[in-house]
């Protein structure tokens, strides 16, 4: 049996709008298998994305206990969360969320600044991560100078640079068009079967879901 | 690629807004340190003043002269050394506007001030001349005078034509020392006085005196002014600084005008460049997020808008200040023109430099301080929500 890679354990998010309590998440508990490819549907505002941004260490739980790769990220310091999302999470957004004043060269060697690599290994990683999604030769493009599904690609190769434990995708298909969109989402499910990531992607496509391993759904903040 | 990569990249993000802030910095320092320059000018005769050298003159005012025999009996005080004699001319050389300062001095004047540094041919020559006159290296450039030369001035005072023949020109042993001054015999002029106008004669605007070494000049003043109490012409001595600061003080409330002006231009440009980051940091709230994602810590984004921020202002400093040298190294002299002769020294201290900096340094960090506030603190999932 594969070990768990993630496990939620009673996890509960709400949100405060003024005087108002808004529960998200009520008392999820599941675990993800190390190589396992999820994903996770449901209708706008049931929780997916709050459920990401948890296990991922950029928000924390009222209740219950997160642990991603043998670490619990809930009794973690803003510092030592810092530290652990840049060793162990590699993010995809949306919208990319690239910078744009820096080449896809440099929008990828971003995570690698924080390590202590030498400037000739950042080289060789960078190199292999755009190679991997296919954009070796856009080194030098900014981001405007690419297509949206280009972008995105460079988004996982930003993800991947640092060689992640596990990488988390919020809607990585929803701002792109079908033939992007399919190539992105065989993109990922290459990442899970020949590099053996662990993979956990929020979607509303369900051709995107159809790629994943496991589908869990959730409903008004509750796993169904 | 380092963390300095980004920051420039950043800062030419909006090239014309950025142009705009960096040029408005250094226009601010340009004038700030034209400000400060001018204020260090002003008050530069009383930097320039010697410990051991104090002033006597009219209780009633300056504008009083006193008797030419006051000085035998001050010079037989205890503890002093010399003296010397000082008296305003108030003459202009063809175009009233045209303003130095003019006064006739004796001997042991000129001999005390040894910070007008003066070839002893040239002293030797003026000496033996009794109209003759030194006048400082920054007169003679501003007049295209050179030795041998006559200049003749027409006197406000002491009213008729008076020709002087220039047979020193003096430097000024440091940089706060006046080259602006046009000295000549007192004995020349009173002869004339004798002659045309027996009631000014042997009269002199103040003394100089100089006291010896450890000499307490508050004593020393307090004999000299008791040895004249009760007498028609009672005087006043002060030590030297104190005599230029009171000089000066009756344009004080123009330097403090100045002053405050200067402090102004600072807040001013601190509001732009504070505006400048402002809408910087709420257009890259979203980035600062994704970096926090990626793990860049508080310090990153403090070195990211404080760089940011400092890289315009210590920029907008170092054209400001570029410009502030250009200008004081060659125009020096029509400064001092335009000024009339009040701003002789224009030299731009290293005080002036500090302190302007030291502005920049702020304007640099004070603007950055609220965006990093907000940026540091804002979470990370409310910055990514910021995009969709």
């Amino acid at each position: 049996m594969a070990n768990s890679i993630v496990e939620v354990s009673n996890v509960s998010k709400s949100y405060r709008r003024d005087s108002l309590k808004i529960p998200v998440l009520e008392n999820i508990t599941f675990s993800i298998t190390e190589g396992e490819f999820l994903g996770l549907m449901g209708p706008s505002g049931s929780g997916k994305s709050t459920l990401l941004n948890l296990i991922a260490g950029i928000d924390r739980p009222d209740n219950g206990s997160i642990t991603v790769a043998e670490s619990e990220v809930t009794k973690l310091s803003e510092s030592q969360l810092a530290g652990w999302r840049s060793r162990h999470i590699g993010f995809i957004f949306q919208f990319y969320n690239l910078m744009p004043v820096l080449t896809a060269y440099e929008n990828v060697e971003l995570p690698l600044l924080l390590t202590k690599l030498s400037k000739k290994e950042r080289q060789e990683r960078v190199h292999v991560a755009l190679n991997v999604v296919g954009l070796g030769d856009r080194t030098k493009h900014y981001p405007k100078q690419l297509s949206g599904g280009q972008q995105q690609r460079v988004a996982i190769a930003r993800a991947i640079v640092a060689d992640p434990t596990v990488i988390v995708a919020d809607e990585p298909t929803g701002d792109l068009d079908k033939n992007s969109a399919v190539e992105i989402l065989t993109l990922l499910e290459r990442l899970n079967q020949e590099f053996k990531k662990t993979i956990i992607m929020v979607t509303h496509d369900q051709r995107a879901a159809d790629k994943a391993h496991t589908v869990r759904h959730l409903d008004k903040g509750e796993l169904v | 690629m380092k963390i300095f990569k980004l920051i420039f990249k950043n800062v030419m993000r909006h090239p014309l807004r950025t142009l705009l802030t960096f040029l408005g910095i250094a226009i601010v320092t340009f004038a700030f340190g034209f400000i400060r320059t001018a204020i260090s000018a002003w008050y530069a005769g009383v930097e320039a003043s010697a410990q051991n050298r104090m002033v006597t003159l009219n209780a009633t005012s300056l504008m009083f002269p006193l008797p030419i025999s006051y000085r035998d009996k001050i010079a037989q005080i205890p503890g002093v050394e010399s003296v010397g004699i000082g008296n305003w001319f108030g003459a202009y050389y063809k175009d009233p506007k045209d303003f130095f300062a003019n006064f006739a001095v004796d001997g042991k004047y000129l001999a005390m001030y040894s910070e007008f540094v003066l070839p002893p041919e040239q002293l030797a020559a003026y000496q033996q001349e009794r109209n003759a006159c030194i006048i400082g290296r920054k007169l003679a450039t501003r007049f295209g005078w050179k030795l041998g030369d006559t200049v003749q001035l027409t006197g406000t005072i002491y009213y008729g034509q008076w020709d002087f023949v220039i047979r020193g020109i003096y430097d000024g042993a440091n940089a706060t020392t006046d080259e602006t001054a046009f000295l000549f015999h007192w004995e020349y002029v009173n002869e004339r006085l004798k002659q045309e106008s027996p009631d000014l004669a042997d009269y002199i605007g103040w003394f100089v005196v100089q006291i010896a070494k450890d000499t307490d000049p508050v004593a020393v003043g307090e004999a000299i002014d008791a040895n004249f109490k009760n007498s028609p012409a009672e005087t006043k001595t002060d030590t030297e600084r104190a005599f230029n600061l009171s000089f000066i003080s009756m344009a004080g409330t123009i330097m403090t005008a100045m002053e405050v002006i200067s402090v102004v231009v600072v807040l001013i440009i601190l509001l732009v460049l504070a505006n400048t980051m402002a809408m910087t940091a709420r257009e890259r709230m979203s980035e600062y997020a994704v970096l926090k994602t990626l793990g860049f810590r508080p310090l990153h984004l403090v070195g990211l808008i404080g760089g940011e921020s400092l890289l315009i202002a210590l920029g907008g400093f170092a054209v400001g200040l570029g410009a502030l040298f250009y200008i004081f190294k060659n125009f020096a002299v029509v400064i001092t023109k335009l000024s009339n002769g009040f701003f002789g020294i224009f030299n731009l201290t290293d005080n002036t430099i500090a302190l302007t900096f030291a502005s920049a340094l702020l304007v640099g960090v004070v603007a950055a301080a609220f965006p990093t506030w907000r940026a540091v603190r804002m979470r990370i999932a409310d910055g990514l929500h910021r995009i969709a």
